[in-house]
């Protein structure tokens, strides 16, 4: 008999939905793994696929058979088991007896707690058919998905959609597996319309290769390959293009068993809709790729995925090109209908859409965000920044949210903004002002860009400061997977906005700017010094974040420098850039680590260390501990003078040549001297070390390397 | 080769279809209509008629949301004019109407092929599955003024919505034992692509008759009405009177709150109420006359009539599980869809 043999599973399901198949086959493949480890059979190579009506699995080498295992069972311990002329007792009898192991096969064994009469018995080994039989209807109901349903009945089993039929083979024979009344077979079904049903598989090859011929590629590697070839050899007849789009091509994987890809026109009448809202139409709603020319200019053709192998009689196209015409008078009706009225005549409607309930319309929030927009930009104008402009900044706020009141965002609501910019760009706004509106809610995720011009960041900014002390003040504040305002994206927009466009901003000053529009305008709130700090603090964990996994800093480096302080970003990435460039010096590395003494030594002082205390020259005994103070005077002046014109990497470097003074003070003198006045003073002039040599970057944070 | 041979012939009989131009493509929307209620009733469908109080969806129906609680198997089918306020375009856009019908099918507890059963009817209706691109796309429906929800799909036929098709899971706030499936056809979007007219206005509604003729007047006046006309102050009145009515009819134990009469409380009367109220919030929303805190608000108290209503009607019929196994509204972005 064959040792081991190929295993394949397949669970037929009614539509499951596209997005969450992906991750259903990979949670499949880990909890059937996890089982077969759990019962100590090995299985080769395990796969698992999804299309819209089935998941599957397989593996190419289980082994039939669970190994046996011997296991050594404990009884007595030695000293009851043998009287004490080693005769056995009745203890050891009983134990023999419940083993069915006679006495000369029990031996004494050796353990922590002394020694014990034992027996080996050896636990055979299942077939792994029957512990399949077990493990997969366990699994099936092991996997979890953010929504699922029962059918059969309250008390039945709960899955994404109703689950109508289960393939499950052992070596070519058929997996006694019961689930809801499902009998799991060796057959599967085809595509429903084009192929057969009830079709015999006999393992993963067979089963592959029948219901290819039966209309369902199951490998969805394979049907993106289709879809991709058919898309490329249409566009490239035509000599058009699509627009790369990854997400729209991973839905239409999940979305077809047997994906085909036709070609439609539009009415080129349409073409002077904005192309944006062309897209969303075709992509969002329809799933249908847009088509370009080679000028960049869209075309009024879309290619559609089609869950068929051809468009047999030339309907489906018929079809498809008449709903996107009926789609597409719907937009042009918006569009046309929006802008009898002024975008900012929709100012007023706002005031009947609500933020949140506690927070007020976004009527209100749009008065906050004027205030706020407004003072970003006169910073940015008082420090110089070219461009800054706190008029089209108003104006832009002023603007921004009045689309959620227009037909076409309440239609089309992925385009809300885009839709203000381009009413507003058609209206003869200014430039500045309809592209910040247009850009208003980028970044809209870490790869995405930032709002392309200077009041764009000013506007995306007070809206996200706003949403976010707002939403702290009232106690939203996102934990683990529940963010529903977006306010960690809203954070990181924040960091991504001044770290790209590098813009000098107190974060702290921002907040409460913000808080004051939250007591000034609706809903009057005072926000809580507290909540601004949560709030700062929020923000300052996205940027260490940001700092460390989208530009590439060490964590020792993102930490020492925001230790120091964090409320300018620009300033942190500058003093984070001069550390990094100065870490591997000479010098720089041993400081820091004399740095993390200091430290370390001030903490064991305790409150009555040297803080606060202050350096009296007449109680230096050493030579060294008078050279640190003369010395650290000097650098300290010259250090600061780099740092005020912002070079930190000759700051950096003065402090580094602190370090052989340092390093003789360590050798020569004794902090913890027995005089107290002697030992107060010695700790104070640490302490000042320590603060005035931690404004650019508190080293102690720093983790020395390994050469 | 016999596929081939199979494909070739269609290909053939396309030109004799294109030259039909005398006879008009596609069935009457009455046709459709008797087709469909045909196709179900041979299924074991109650042929039902339309509710006679304004409703939003055929879910309002009593036939669906009474016969959906409890465990008694049912199967119905009926066609449910419904209303949508807010959607209404004074009869000026092709597509989309502030009446449109629904033809409504309850199957309860459903058969483990009713996917399958439900393409039946599309061919039933002459459609040819495989020359057409048939989907069942993701869409969780949820009713918050009926305090009921269900998961399923929309069904869509060369990428146009046709059919939502729902396995209830709650409704009135109760978890349901049985589940029921339900299927919602979008009947004028249907008959517009089977006639293939751009507007369903042009719809033949009989040989002679077109969908315009007959229900015109009847958008352009409600759409004035729900846009222009309705007194907010009345309206309001009147949402507030007919949710008194209910709660007075449903009362505290079986007593009438205002009478103090204590008899078996006529449930199906105070669900009329809830209905009523829900038709009417509908009214004011698309009068613009509902402000943000109002919304929320308004909607609640429709549902906590809709939920007291289910429990009421459970307990009357001795179904007492159900009515005490309350269950909450998934916390999931559900879109709202009726």
């Amino acid at each position: 008999m064959k040792e081991r043999g190929e295993f394949l599973f397949e669970i037929g399901c009614e539509e499951i939905p596209a997005g969450l198949i992906p991750k259903a086959c990979i949670e499949l493949q880990q909890i059937l793994e996890k089982h077969f480890i759990a019962n100590g059979i090995s299985i080769g190579a395990m796969r698992t696929w999804g299309t819209p009506r089935r998941l599957g699995a397989s593996a190419d080498a289980v082994l039939l058979r669970q190994p046996d295992q011997e296991k050594e069972i404990l009884g007595p311990p030695k000293s009851v088991a043998f009287d004490n002329v080693g005769q056995p007792t009745r203890a050891a009898e009983s134990f023999s007896e419940k083993q069915g192991m006679p006495l000369a096969k029990l031996y004494v064994v050796q353990t922590p707690r002394g020694e014990y009469l034992a027996a080996k018995q050896i636990v055979y080994g299942r077939d792994a058919k029957d512990i399949l039989a077990e493990i997969l209807p366990q699994a099936m109901r092991e996997l979890s998905f953010p929504r699922s349903m029962y059918w059969t009945g309250k008390k039945g089993a709960r899955f994404t959609r109703p689950v109508r039929w289960i393939v499950a083979l052992l070596a070519g024979q058929i997996i006694k597996v019961e689930y809801e009344g499902i009998v799991a077979g060796d057959t599967t079904e085809g595509h429903r319309f084009l192929g057969k049903s009830k079709i015999r598989v006999t393992g993963r090859k067979d089963y592959e290769a029948k219901l290819r011929r039966n209309f369902v590629i199951v490998e969805p590697a394979e049907r993106r390959k289709k879809i991709e070839s058919e898309i490329h050899a249409l566009t490239t007849k035509k000599r058009w293009r699509t627009h790369e789009d990854a997400a729209l091509t991973e839905q239409v994987v999940y979305l077809n068993e047997y994906p085909s890809v036709i070609a439609g026109d539009f009415d080129p009448a349409y073409l002077d809709i904005p192309a944006e809202i062309l897209i969303t139409v075709m992509r969002d709603h329809q799933k249908y790729f847009a088509v370009e020319g080679r000028d960049g200019e869209l075309e009024p053709h879309f290619l559609a995925v089609i869950n068929l192998d051809r468009d047999r009689s030339g309907l489906v196209r018929a079809g498809h090109e008449r709903v996107l015409r009926a789609r597409l008078a719907d937009a042009q009706f918006f569009w046309e209908s929006d802008q009898k009225r002024r975008l900012g005549e929709y100012l007023e409607k706002l005031a009947h859409i609500t933020f949140e309930s506690r927070l007020g319309s976004y009527r209100d929030k749009t008065d906050r965000a004027r205030d706020l927009a407004r003072w970003i930009s006169g910073q940015w104008f008082d420090s110089g920044i070219h461009g800054a402009d706190v008029s089209a900044a108003d104006r832009a706020a002023e603007l921004a949210k009045c689309d959620l009141a227009t037909g076409m965002v309440r239609e089309f609501t992925e385009l809300q903004g885009i839709v203000g910019g381009l009413y507003a760009r058609a209206q003869g706004e200014d430039e500045e002002v309809s592209w910040a509106v247009y850009d208003q809610y980028k970044p809209v995720g870490v790869d995405d860009s930032i709002p392309r011009n200077l009041t764009g960041c000013a506007l995306s900014l007070a809206d996200k400061f706003d949403s976010l002390v707002a939403c702290f003040a009232v106690g939203i504040i996102p934990s683990g997977s529940s963010d529903a305002f977006a306010l960690r994206r809203a954070a990181s927009g924040v960091v991504q906005i001044l770290l790209e466009r590098k813009l000098p901003l107190s974060l702290s000053a921002a907040i409460s700017a913000s808080s004051k529009g939250l007591a000034a305008h609706k809903p009057g709130i005072q926000v809580a010094p507290e909540m601004e700090k949560k709030v700062l603090e929020f923000v300052g964990e996205r940027a260490k974040y940001l700092l460390r996994e989208k530009q590439g800093f060490a964590y020792d480096e993102v930490n020492a420098a925001m230790a120091a302080s964090a409320d300018d970003l620009v300033d942190v990435r500058n003093r984070i850039v001069a550390l990094k460039s100065i870490r591997h010096s000479k010098n720089f590395a041993p400081l820091a680590i004399a740095f993390k003494r200091i430290r370390k030594i001030l903490e064991k002082a305790g409150p009555d260390g040297g803080e606060g205390g202050s350096v009296k020259a007449e109680l230096f005994c050493e030579e060294a501990e008078k050279q640190l103070h003369r010395e650290a005077l000097v650098l300290a002046e010259r250090a600061a003078a780099h740092k005020r014109g912002g070079r930190y990497k000759e700051a950096l470097e003065s402090i580094s040549e602190l370090r052989p003074t340092v390093d003789r003070f360590f050798d020569d003198v004794m902090v913890m001297d027995e005089d107290v006045a002697v030992r107060k003073n010695r700790l104070a002039l640490l302490a000042g070390l320590l603060r005035e040599f931690s404004t650019i970057a508190d080293f102690s944070e720093m983790v020395a390397e390994e050469k | 080769m016999a596929k081939r041979a199979k494909a070739s012939n269609v290909a053939k009989r396309k030109p004799s279809s294109i030259a039909r131009t005398t006879k008009p493509a596609g069935p009457t929307f009455q046709q459709l209509i008797l087709q469909l209620q045909t196709y179900w009733s041979k299924r074991g469908c109650v042929l039902q008629q339309p509710y006679d109080v304004e409703v939003g969806a055929g879910t309002m129906h009593p036939e669906t949301f009474f016969r959906v609680l409890g465990p008694l198997p049912y199967r119905v089918v009926y066609i449910q004019p419904s209303r949508r306020p807010a959607d209404g375009r004074y009869g000026e856009n092709p597509n989309r109407l502030y009446k449109h019908t629904q033809l409504q099918v309850i199957l309860k507890p459903p058969p483990a092929d009713v996917q399958n059963i439900y393409l039946d009817s599309l061919r039933a209706i002459g459609i040819d599955l495989r020359h057409h691109d048939i989907r069942f796309e993701e869409d969780n429906w949820e009713s918050p003024t009926l305090g009921a929800w269900g998961v399923g799909w929309q069904v869509l036929l060369d990428g146009l919505e046709i059919t939502q098709f729902t396995y209830f899971q709650q409704a009135g706030g109760l978890d349901l034992d049985p589940v029921s499936c339900e299927l919602t056809y979008g009947l004028e979007r249907i008959a517009a692509f089977l006639q293939n007219v751009d507007s369903v206005f042009k719809l033949r509604w009989s040989d002679d008759v077109s969908y315009g003729d007959i229900r015109l007047a009847e958008e352009q006046q409600f759409s004035a009405y729900s846009f222009e006309w309705a007194d907010a102050v009345r309206t309001r009145e009147m949402f507030d009177l007919c949710e008194r009515e209910a709660k007075a009819i449903l009362g505290t134990k079986g007593t009438h709150a205002e009478t103090g009469i204590k008899r078996k409380a006529p449930i199906l009367a105070a669900y009329d109420f809830c209905l009523k109220c829900s038709h009417l919030f509908n009214v004011l929303d698309s009068r613009g006359a509902i402000s943000t805190t109002e919304r929320a608000a308004l909607i609640g108290r429709v549902r906590a009539l809709c939920c007291r209503v289910a429990a009421e009607y459970c307990a009357m019929n001795g179904w007492n599980e159900a009515a005490q196994t309350v269950g909450s509204l998934p916390q999931a972005t559900a879109q709202v869809r009726r």
